[in-house]
């Protein structure tokens, strides 16, 4: 978030575009209805008729797949009434004319027609989004899971720009990080492409600044993503995979797929707390502590790294992942894993992560510490871009966008839209399930299709359905409702006995790489 | 820094802050006024008007309404306003259930609070008795259970549900004696738009709303939630090395004290009987415990093989920074492959 989570009480105008908030993120989604409940205004982008969408002053329900033709539409509408923030767009702002350019396509008739909008409620919503001070947009993986994820992260930024909602407090573009430490993951470089920090692996000099810091010779061939190293188990190039604490069971776009790569791997390691449903396909699997038994850090979605700490022994025999992977790496002869706390692990991160640089154990004792935070004297950064953009120039860069299909569209066949969402009661699912009363409240997976549409397809309330993708085939029980709009069903994907993502789409964002789990078609039969 | 109000409290000379109102003014300068449904962090509703002081000597008045003022005089005492309180409070206790040893509210109740200042007339409150039958207690929700026969409706659940969760699911129905709190439409709260946030639970003055198998910790650890991104900050309470509750931390900047179900109510996967204590190794297709050392043997065999770009890692989400980086630090460092990523992209 360039953000923070407490200042979103205080926006004018809130857009939520894509996040069922108060059930994904139901603290943050408390400060949407406190700012609602104090007079801003709140706009809504979602084919769902989510809980906010109640109190809506604008509830755009788009067809899915259809954000950055929207957002686009809202731009165009923004430009011709000259609501834009001329001296912020001069003054940090660059790319402007092509950007200008790129939304002749959008003309609202266009727009109406590919999103299914009106028009009249597309130009609303954007004269109300350009005209209240400070203006925040909250997005969330209804967003980015989608093969035009990144484009629609770009229209969201585009639109910000515009309008000079960057860098103010109760402003910016607001991504909801789902997990409690993806944030965090991300900046210690468990990615593909980067070091710790986002220090590109590509770089020689920052290569070279890893090789002297940890004292070994590193590889400048690109990593695979999640997705693609699936891919490479299953046509066998990777023999060994070291999978710690996930379960793509039920997590991974196209499960079955990545099944069949868990049970082709030569050697797979399983390190958790459960034994999940990937577990069982391990050679090994490893106890590890939970949250409550270690020390340590998390990053939340608003960038504030917070102290964890060990409440408890660790159950059984288990052991933190930091000592496993401590252990393993001492028993192949490494060098630089003697470590014998987290807070001299967070000493390394710190020397080697220019935005981590000031954090400390100590510090942390008082309160969390926002990043950037890159000398022990710095007090966090609260606020992202408040003088500059994180670019080459410092600017903010405008990106022209045109209008991309979403990898499957209904057909004969296949003539639903299939997406997932999260539950409020439940995430992914290897905790929460395991909590007697959570499951109360939600016990099963439910598909949820419009009153009509059950007519048209011959299902009843609470009766039994087959759900069928190109990908794969689930049996559960139907629940009717008018929050799905026609010609779109949905359903979570926290209960194993019904792995939904076996049929989704496993279509890639070609940059973000992100799988396209929103946007997936299906047929249904009762059964 | 708010502006400085001067007042008079029972004869002392006490300072407030311009904004707040009488019973905060008196609470803050350690001058007890029994109350029961004001909340700091709520709308004051003037409902139980056990807080009734006098102003400048002249008129009573309902101290938790009242904004303080430069010069004001108030008596917080004087034998009308004892009898007001009296009969208000008898009005509370006569259908009151007061198992009190049996109530987790016990010695924190401010129901004893008020009680213990006020007195009672135990003739007159013989006399009270409106109900011969306990009301049924409503269970429906798995986390915390509402038992009418304690509830003193004071409304602190009801504006809580709309003011801090906003989700609007229960209100008074009926009036008069047979007032009740229930979900929306007189209905179960399992039945309402409850999202047993627990927000009310926490609120409750008294013994009405209340968590189901309790126990209490012996101590808490402050530590952040494993759930969701928000990362709000909770304390953990501990006994016998088992985690048993958890409460918001109010000095946390992302989340001032408030937790959603997951956050409150879902830490007993910690200690769920199915959590993994020891290495597997899995032999002919069936997994057998291992100790560390045969389990860490195996694996430093099998990874020294597939180093290079024959290997990858997975690391997670749900871990800590110091684990993802150790993770990545060995998949690049010692098995010299950039092959890693984790969930964040699904
Ligand atoms: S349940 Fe508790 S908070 Fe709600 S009205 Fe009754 S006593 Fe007050
Ligand atoms: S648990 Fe939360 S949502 Fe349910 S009644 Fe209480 S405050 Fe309202
Ligand atoms: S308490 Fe709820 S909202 Fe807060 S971090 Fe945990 S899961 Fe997220
Ligand atoms: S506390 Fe003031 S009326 Fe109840």
């Amino acid at each position: 978030m360039t953000n923070s989570i407490a200042e979103i009480g205080d926006a004018s105008v809130i857009m939520a575009v894509g996040t069922n908030t108060t059930s994904g993120h139901p603290i943050i989604g408390q400060q949407v209805r406190a700012a609602k409940r104090k007079g801003s205004k709140l706009i809504v982008v979602n084919p769902k008729e989510i809980d906010l969408a109640r109190t809506a002053d604008h509830f755009l329900r788009l067809k899915p797949g259809t954000d950055v033709t929207l957002l686009m539409g809202m731009a165009r509408v923004i430009l011709d009434e000259g609501l834009y923030d001329k001296s912020f767009i001069e003054q940090r702002c660059e790319g402007f004319d092509a950007f200008v350019g790129s939304l002749a396509a959008f003309d609202l008739d266009s727009v109406e027609k590919v999103t299914g909008v009106p028009k009249d409620a597309i130009a609303a919503a954007a004269r109300c989004y350009a005209s209240g001070q400070p203006a925040s947009i909250l997005y969330c993986m209804g967003v980015t899971q989608h093969v035009q994820g990144t484009d629609n992260v770009l229209a969201v930024s585009n639109l910000a720009m515009l309008t000079g909602n960057i860098g103010k407090p109760s402003s910016g573009v607001n991504p909801l990080r789902g997990q409690n430490n993806v944030q965090g993951a991300c900046d210690m470089g468990c990615l593909p492409n980067v070091y710790p920090g986002y220090q590109p692996v590509a770089l020689e000099e920052v290569r070279a600044k890893f090789e002297s810091a940890w004292g070994a010779k590193l590889t400048d061939s690109p990593g695979l993503t999640h997705t693609e190293i699936f891919d490479s188990m299953f046509s066998g190039s990777i023999k060994a995979l070291y999978l710690v604490g996930e379960n793509p069971y039920i997590s991974e776009a196209n499960s079955s797929h990545a099944t069949e790569a868990m049970e082709k791997v030569e050697f797979m390691v399983v390190q958790d707390i459960f034994l999940t449903e990937s577990a069982r396909y391990a050679d090994v699997v490893l106890p590890a502590a939970s949250f409550a038994e270690k020390d340590g850090t998390f990053t939340n979605t608003e960038r504030r790294v917070q102290r964890v700490r060990r409440a408890i022994e660790p159950v059984g025999d288990s052991r933190a992942d930091w000592q496993i992977v401590c252990e393993i790496a001492r028993r192949m002869n490494a060098k630089g894993f003697d470590f014998s706390s987290p807070e001299e692990i967070m000493r390394e991160i710190a020397s080697v992560t220019p935005s981590y640089g000031g954090i400390t154990f100590k510090r942390l004792e008082y309160g969390g510490l926002q990043w950037p935070c890159p000398t022990e004297d710095h007090p966090g950064t609260p606020i992202l871009h408040t003088e500059r953009f994180p670019t080459d120039t410092g600017k903010g860069k405008f990106k022209p966008l045109a209008y991309r299909k979403s990898a499957e569209e209904p057909d004969e066949q296949y003539p639903l839209i299939l997406t997932t969402d999260r539950s409020l009661y439940h995430f992914h699912g290897t905790m929460t399930r395991r909590v007697y009363g959570l499951n109360i409240l939600e016990k099963e997976e439910m598909l949820r299709i419009n009153p009509e549409d059950a007519v048209q397809f011959g299902l009843k309330d609470k009766g039994k359905v087959r759900v069928t993708s190109r990908h794969g085939t689930v049996e559960t029980k139907v629940l009717i409702t008018d929050k799905c709009p026609r010609g779109m069903v949905s359903m979570t994907f926290h209960f194993a006995e019904t792995p939904t993502n076996i049929m989704t789409c496993s279509e890639l964002d070609p940059v973000a790489k992100t799988p396209t789990t929103k946007v997936c078609t299906v047929r249904v039969e009762s059964v | 820094m708010k502006e400085k109000i001067n007042l008079t409290i029972n004869g002392r000379s006490v300072t407030a802050e311009k904004g707040m109102n009488v019973l905060e003014a008196s609470l803050r300068n350690n001058i007890y006024i029994p109350h029961l449904c004001f909340h700091a962090e709520l709308q004051p509703a003037g409902a139980c008007r056990l807080c009734m002081v006098e102003l400048d000597g002249q008129r009573t008045t309902i101290a938790c309404k009242t904004p303080v003022e430069e010069g004001m005089v108030v008596r917080t005492e004087s034998p009308e306003i004892s009898e007001t309180r009296k009969v208000a409070l008898e009005l509370l206790v006569a259908d009151h259930d007061t198992d009190c040893l049996n109530c987790v509210q016990n010695t924190k109740c401010a129901l004893q609070r008020v009680a213990d200042h006020v007195g009672m007339n135990l003739k007159r409150l013989q006399r009270l008795k409106f109900r011969e039958e306990k009301l049924p207690v409503d269970d429906s929700n798995p986390f915390f259970t509402f038992n009418p026969n304690r509830c003193v409706l004071c409304g602190i659940c009801v504006r809580t549900c709309s003011e801090v969760q906003g989700a609007e699911a229960i209100d008074f129905t009926n009036r008069g004696s047979e007032a009740i709190v229930a979900g929306f439409g007189a209905k179960p709260r399992i039945e309402s738009n409850c999202e047993s946030c627990g927000e009310c639970v926490v609120r409750c003055p008294v013994g009405a709303l209340t968590e189901k198998d309790y126990e209490r910790p012996t101590h808490q650890v402050r530590t952040v939630c494993s759930f969701c991104g928000c990362g709000c900050g909770l304390f953990l309470g501990v006994r016998d090395n088992r985690i048993v509750s958890a409460k918001g931390d109010i000095n946390s900047r992302a989340s001032q004290g408030r937790l959603c179900v997951k956050g409150r109510f879902g830490f007993r996967f910690v200690n769920h009987p199915e959590r993994l204590t020891s290495p597997l190794i899995k032999k002919d297709g069936e997994f057998v415990e291992a100790s560390w050392d045969e389990a860490l043997d195996l694996i430093v065999e099998k990874f020294s093989r597939f180093k290079g770009d024959q290997f990858a890692a997975i690391s997670s989400a749900k871990c800590t920074n110091e684990d993802n980086y150790l993770t990545q630090k060995f998949t690049r460092a010692v098995m010299g492959t950039n092959n890693i990523d984790h969930c964040a992209r699904l």
